[in-house]
């Protein structure tokens, strides 16, 4: 029995290594984003692997700028300047308070001075280079109208569906699921024409109105509507509800996980959404976060500090909007799998 | 109220509420046939013309497609979407299907360890791109620097034809795993847990019970996440955009969809990107409706 739970033991030990394992692959991603946004140019450009931000520290020697280093000298530790290095591994060492005092000692014995250093002006100077304030009113705008239209159309298309009787009904409901086999992106071209004629490019309306109707969002909705009772409408009508009143009443606050779910789902979808507003929308003043990152990305090139404090504001909202819902989040994801 | 008075008001009743559900479907149904359903048309027709937005557009006929047929650049780029597709999705499948499996076990933590496994799901393309093309960096690298730490020689990743779109496939699964993984583990929670209860009283071991339980009871999910990705795949287009701005080098990372977009944003060819999105239509209508024959069909289902 003893034998039995050991081996238990042993196999979740693995598993757990195993999981540990790959959350660290998960997540180191983001420590170096977070770790480099606090670093300045030359600890970004080294070779070694520093989680945690660290500067040399430097002292002037004679009008020179030396690295410090704590050395050994007759078994007491002292900071002195590196000077120079000399051969067989030796290195002249100053003292920076007493130039004239120099020591020669063997180089990697010696172990540099570099204080833990963080470098919060990264996040200022990226949030100054591009106007990222209106990037994020500007998702946020979109992301808001878009899901809200989105629900309300898609509830009201799906009470249809689910409380009403009319004809073609069935071909319309077809119709309908049809579209969802359309990918998006072979569409762009012409969806780009409708716009320059419609003189909607570059305005709000590019980015809001093509994504205020989601098939996908109707079916679910109906897919929730069918479970309750279907008396629950002619009941309510006949003591004199209206349809609208019905839906307001009597529908709206029985359907709020659905609600939930799937404005989480194309809230994320807005929020993330890049192909689309990169094509429709040109003026500075229009572009959301994901457009003006890529921007950033091309115009900060190689300034990696500003470009990963950048990338930490732009996920940071979600993020913690994330550990707040994070079982919804999941099964907003989740519930597309078992569309089928 | 009279016997006569009732009928017609009764079906003036049934027109009122057949009009009022119409109402109901207005919105949705204009904005899909206007964004949706007309611009299939539209695309086939822009495809037999050659016009750039501004000048008047030219009859071409259909030789935007033959012109596709010898285009070098096109048959590159859907060679690199299919190469894409064999790298990313095998890869895809079997750590999310491991990850799920784990997970699955009787252990402690399982929601902390969903919730840390989908955050690269919740972020955005674009901000993992930049962070991944720093650690894909030649010289200050994270990933360079950890090879060279254990004695690998670095390479120039994102810059170099043979690891460009390697480069890409790594970060992308590592971006999509999570929702893979979520998909796998509702799956296998749906398996049964007295088969495997069965099969180990019978004395199967634990890779008999993958192959003889897990594997063919999760296939219907396997299927799924298999056509997914692989209609994902003929999507990529942010890490490109973000990472290899230009296609990769020697257009190692040009897809379909990044090519696409080049001729028809980049030169504003429309009637050429019309063809080129009309294959790409072709080739995913084509994989949605084999899974949806297929699902019905060959899968097991219990």
């Amino acid at each position: 029995m003893t034998d039995y739970t050991l081996q238990t033991r042993l196999w979740k030990l693995v598993i757990h290594s195993l999981l540990i394992f790959g959350s660290i692959m998960m997540l180191f991603p983001f420590a170096w984003m977070i770790s480099t946004s606090l670093k300045g140019p030359d600890s970004i450009m080294t070779e070694s692997v520093e989680l945690i931000p660290r500067r040399q520290e430097t002292a002037e020697i004679s009008g020179w700028v030396k690295p410090v280093y704590k050395v050994s000298v007759n078994d007491t530790k002292r900071r002195m300047a590196l000077t120079r290095t000399l051969d067989k591994g030796l290195a002249e060492f100053t003292d920076p308070a007493n130039p004239a005092q120099t020591v020669t000692l063997p180089l990697h014995d010696q172990t540099s001075v570099r204080p833990v250093s963080l470098r919060w002006d990264n996040y200022p100077e990226a949030w100054k280079s591009q106007p990222f304030g209106r990037y994020f009113l500007n998702t946020i705008i979109v992301a808001i109208i878009t899901v809200g239209c989105q629900l309300f159309f898609s509830s009201l298309a799906a009470y249809a569906f689910a409380f009403f009787r009319f004809p073609f009904k069935n071909a319309l409901f077809i119709f309908l699921l049809g579209t969802m086999m359309l990918p998006q992106q072979a569409l762009l071209v012409p969806n780009y024409v409708i716009l320059a004629k419609l003189r909607w490019l570059d305005t709000y309306l590019a980015l809001i109105v093509p994504f205020t109707a989601s098939v996908y969002s109707v079916f679910f909705f109906r897919q929730f509507f069918l479970t309750l009772p279907r008396d629950l409408h002619d009941a309510a009508t006949v003591d004199g509800c209206s349809h609208m009143g019905f839906y307001f009443r009597v529908l709206l606050p029985l359907s709020a996980p659905p609600f939930l779910t799937l404005g989480i789902f194309s809230f994320l979808g807005s929020w993330n959404s890049f192909i689309w507003p990169l094509i429709v929308t040109n003026s500075t003043h229009l572009r959301v976060l994901q457009v003006g990152l890529a921007y950033f990305l091309s115009d900060a090139g190689t300034e990696w500090g500003l470009l990963m404090a950048a990338s930490t504001f732009s996920i940071v909202p979600l993020v913690i909007g994330y550990f707040f819902v994070q079982k919804k989040f999941v099964e907003s994801q989740a519930m597309t799998g078992l569309k089928e | 109220m009279s016997e006569r008075a009732h009928k017609p008001k009764k079906q003036h009743d049934r027109t009122d509420r057949q009009t009022f559900a119409y109402l109901l479907l207005l919105p949705t149904v204009i904005i899909i046939t206007t964004f949706h359903v007309l611009p299939i048309f539209y695309s086939l027709g822009l495809s037999l013309f050659n016009w750039d937005l501004i000048s008047e557009a030219r009859f071409a006929g259909l030789r935007n497609f033959r012109l596709l047929a010898y285009d070098p650049l096109f048959w590159k780029s859907l060679w690199n979407t299919i190469y894409y597709t064999i790298l990313s999705v095998p890869m895809t499948i079997i750590f999310s299907l491991m990850i799920a499996m784990l997970l699955n076990s009787k252990i402690k933590g399982i929601d902390a360890y969903r919730v840390i496994y989908f955050i690269p799901v919740i972020t955005s393309i674009n901000a993992v791109s930049i962070v991944w093309k720093l650690i894909y960096h030649p010289n200050f690298g994270l990933l360079n620097n950890i090879l060279e730490s254990v004695g690998i020689p670095g390479q120039r990743w994102l810059l170099d034809p043979r690891w460009a779109m390697v480069s890409i496939v790594v970060m992308s699964v590592w971006k999509h795993l999570g929702y893979n993984v979520i998909i796998f583990l509702t799956g296998l929670k749906n398996i049964p847990n007295h088969l495997y209860e069965a099969a180990t009283v019978d004395g199967a071991g634990k890779w008999s019970q993958f192959r003889n339980i897990t594997w063919p009871l999760l296939s219907p999910v396997t299927f799924f996440i298999l056509v997914m990705s692989i209609i994902g795949s003929f999507q990529v287009f942010a890490q490109i955009y973000m990472m290899t701005p230009g296609g990769g080098p020697m257009n190692s990372t040009m897809t379909v969809v990044f090519y696409l977009y080049k001729v028809g944003f980049g030169d504003f060819h429309f009637g050429y990107a019309s063809a080129v999105a009309f294959e790409l239509f072709i080739m995913i209508f084509a994989l949605t409706l084999v899974q949806k024959l297929v699902v019905e069909k060959r899968v097991h289902y219990q």
